[in-house]
């Protein structure tokens, strides 16, 4: 092995394959190798099965919100309507898992796709609308979508959803939480891993000129609607494969959870965590669900005094009122999200002891 | 027949209400071009003062209305100068989110104060207003609406038109930069349009509570379908809002009433997609053109 490089002494890079690697120096590297043996090695066994199950939960929403990022962080395009396709895609691999009998690990690739094809269907206003009009436009699709999914029984069983068989994989049961994790953070390393590379290619570049400014893009020679497409696409076949893994954990699913709250709740997770930043969507995710579950043992844990128990039922509400403030809170004083705190304390370190 | 001219004249009231609801709406989008999702929350906001003023403290129904109204008004301000200043040339997305984050703070602050339930105001509107004709009712509730919207377009077309402030309005939501450089004082001219906004919002939130009964959930809902109704008409055009608000109105009750009930509520959304695909700025709104 050779040597490991942390602290570069300038820029000395010759081509550019060096100037696209993702670590500049060996640092990054290490932790990256430390974290990935951390995460499948150690986690899963020091966890106990609550954890575990907000850890997975943390996993499954962290591919749907990379993706989410990757349409509006790096290509400007506002989707109100994630949520639905993450519905999308757990009823479509729970259709395939129940009247096709597909296996597990073709009915989630598949249910992606099914969720990309609908995803490319609500992208077609973005040809001739921009920002808020197709903003609008996501919002309605949201809205039908939710009402498709109640309303059409005989596919989706209307109100009372669909039970999904346990997943196998290779002939191991994958019913228990430990199980799901690896499969699961498997599936999160290997989305990751993607959308990072996909952003350094020409698809990647090509996105971001779009954001930054669509008519330029134009005129340089990128034909921005096929790549609008092809973003609401590859964004909802994120949400669609998350929304797979997403059934075929909790065993049954239903309409109600993939309405507009859903997709209010990725907005705020790409926006807290960061726009147009990989590692933004994960700290966004980490956050929102960190917060929902500690308001939730708040209430909980007030509801339970003798004291405020007569007012505890409506404290409940309280958790609303706490979201919206942390978002509020986190746009008006840090907009550039998480990422930028932590890009901030990382040059810290960096630039010690210059790091004014 | 009956039933058909029943159904279109509470079409033509429930839209009226819609449009009522869009106003406000159209107003801050006019002037600072900040699509404002809590605007059902403002309007729940409003209906809920005037409870507390009018039920809980029993002041006179009319100063309830005056200090409903003055407190809204001050809501609007110190809305405008605490969360929307910060943002001024941020990108719309973060805007949007602000927005959606205040509709989630007033709603979470609502339900906790006054619960989920449906409450109502005392009667106080004079029966007397309430027209017959033949087989169709129209009840006090709706020609109060109609009376108090009507009077409100009229003011607003005019205070749009011929008062300084609002061309100041006008000349900022056109151009802003422009506006700037002729001296017009633009961080008056969006805390004053946020706070008329929050009155109309007020206003609309209050005859709703009259209408329905004042339930969060219900106006915040309400507050989502004033979406279409503005897409409808042009989202920087307040004929449009109204007008938009009508169609809407009377698509929703005629689908309920032929069709089925369930497909009441996402009519308006498949409108606004169809909208948005085949006529972009409304039926009203100024038409941005882009070649590329």
């Amino acid at each position: 092995m050779r040597r490991l490089q942390f602290h570069p002494c300038g820029s000395f890079k010759t081509s550019y394959h060096q100037d696209l690697h993702i670590f500049s120096t060996d640092f990054g590297r290490l932790w990256m190798g430390i974290g990935i043996v951390l995460l499948f090695g150690v986690v899963p066994f020091i966890s106990n099965s609550y954890m575990l199950y907000i850890i997975n939960n943390m996993g499954i929403y962290a591919i749907a919100a990379v993706g989410l990022n990757l349409l509006i962080g790096f290509t400007g395009q506002i989707s109100l309507g994630h949520g639905a396709f993450f519905g999308v895609g757990a009823y479509a691999a729970a259709i395939l898992a129940t009247r096709g009998n597909f296996p597990f690990f073709v009915a989630v690739p598949i249910a992606g796709i099914v969720s990309a094809a609908v995803g490319m269907v609500f992208g077609l206003p973005s040809a001739r609308l921009k920002h808020l009009y197709l903003c609008i436009a996501t919002l309605a699709g949201q809205f039908i979508i939710d009402y498709v999914l109640v309303q059409w029984e005989a596919l989706t069983g209307g109100a009372e959803g669909i039970v999904v068989p346990s997943a196998t994989l290779f002939g191991i049961n994958l019913g228990n939480d430990r199980a799901f994790f690896y499969v699961i953070f498997f599936c999160f390393v290997l989305m990751t891993w993607i959308a990072v590379n996909l952003i350094r290619t020409r698809i990647g570049r090509a996105f971001i000129a779009i954001r930054d400014n669509d008519r330029a893009a134009e005129g340089m020679g990128i034909p921005i609607f096929p790549y609008k497409l092809l973003s609401f696409a590859i964004s909802s076949f994120y949400a669609g494969f998350a929304g797979a893994l997403f059934a075929y954990y909790t065993i049954s699913i239903t309409p109600e959870p993939f309405n507009l709250w859903l997709s209010i709740e990725y907005i705020a997770m790409i926006i807290i965590g960061g726009l147009g930043s990989i590692p933004g969507a994960v700290f966004g995710t980490i956050f929102i669900v960190t917060l929902n579950e500690v308001l939730s043992h708040i209430t909980q844990y007030l509801m339970n005094i003798g004291v405020s128990a007569g007012a505890a039922i409506t404290i409940a509400p309280l958790r609303e009122f706490v979201y919206g403030l942390t978002i509020v809170l986190f746009i008006i004083f840090e907009p550039k999200g998480l990422a930028e705190v932590w890009r901030i304390v990382r040059s810290n370190f960096r630039l010690w002891p210059f790091s004014y | 027949m009956d039933f058909f001219l029943q159904l279109l004249v509470n079409g033509f009231s429930l839209g009226f209400l819609y449009a009522l609801s869009a106003l406000g709406f159209v107003m801050i989008f006019k002037s600072s071009s900040v699509l404002n999702f809590a605007h059902g929350e403002l309007m729940a906001i409003g209906a809920f003062l005037f409870l507390v003023l009018s039920a809980w403290a029993d002041l006179p129904i009319l100063a309830a209305f005056a200090l409903t109204l003055a407190g809204c008004f001050t809501l609007g301000f110190i809305l405008e100068k605490f969360f929307l200043r910060p943002l001024i040339g941020e990108a719309l997305i973060q805007v949007i989110m602000l927005t959606l984050g205040l509709a989630l703070m007033f709603r979470g602050l609502l339900l906790f104060i006054f619960g989920g339930d449906t409450q109502d105001y005392p009667a106080f509107l004079p029966d007397a207003l309430s027209m017959k004709w033949g087989v169709i009712q129209i009840p006090a509730v709706y020609v109060a609406a109609f009376i108090i919207g009507i009077l409100f377009l009229i003011l607003f077309g005019l205070f749009f038109k011929y008062s300084s402030q609002g061309i100041y309005m006008r000349s900022v939501a056109d151009n802003q930069p422009a506006a700037l450089s002729l001296g017009v004082h633009v961080r008056r001219v969006f805390a004053l349009s946020w706070a008329i906004a929050a009155l109309v919002c007020a206003m609309s939130g209050i005859i709703l509570g009259i209408i329905n009964g004042i339930n969060v959930h219900e106006l915040s809902s309400i507050g989502l379908k004033v979406f279409p109704v503005v897409i409808l008409g042009g989202l920087d055009s307040i004929g449009g809002a109204i007008l938009g608000g009508v169609i809407i109105g009377l698509l929703e009750t005629f689908t309920g009433g032929y069709i089925s009930t369930s497909l009441r509520e996402i009519i308006p959304y498949i409108v606004l997609i169809f909208i948005l695909m085949v006529k972009p700025y409304g039926l009203f709104g100024l038409v941005e053109i882009e070649r590329v």
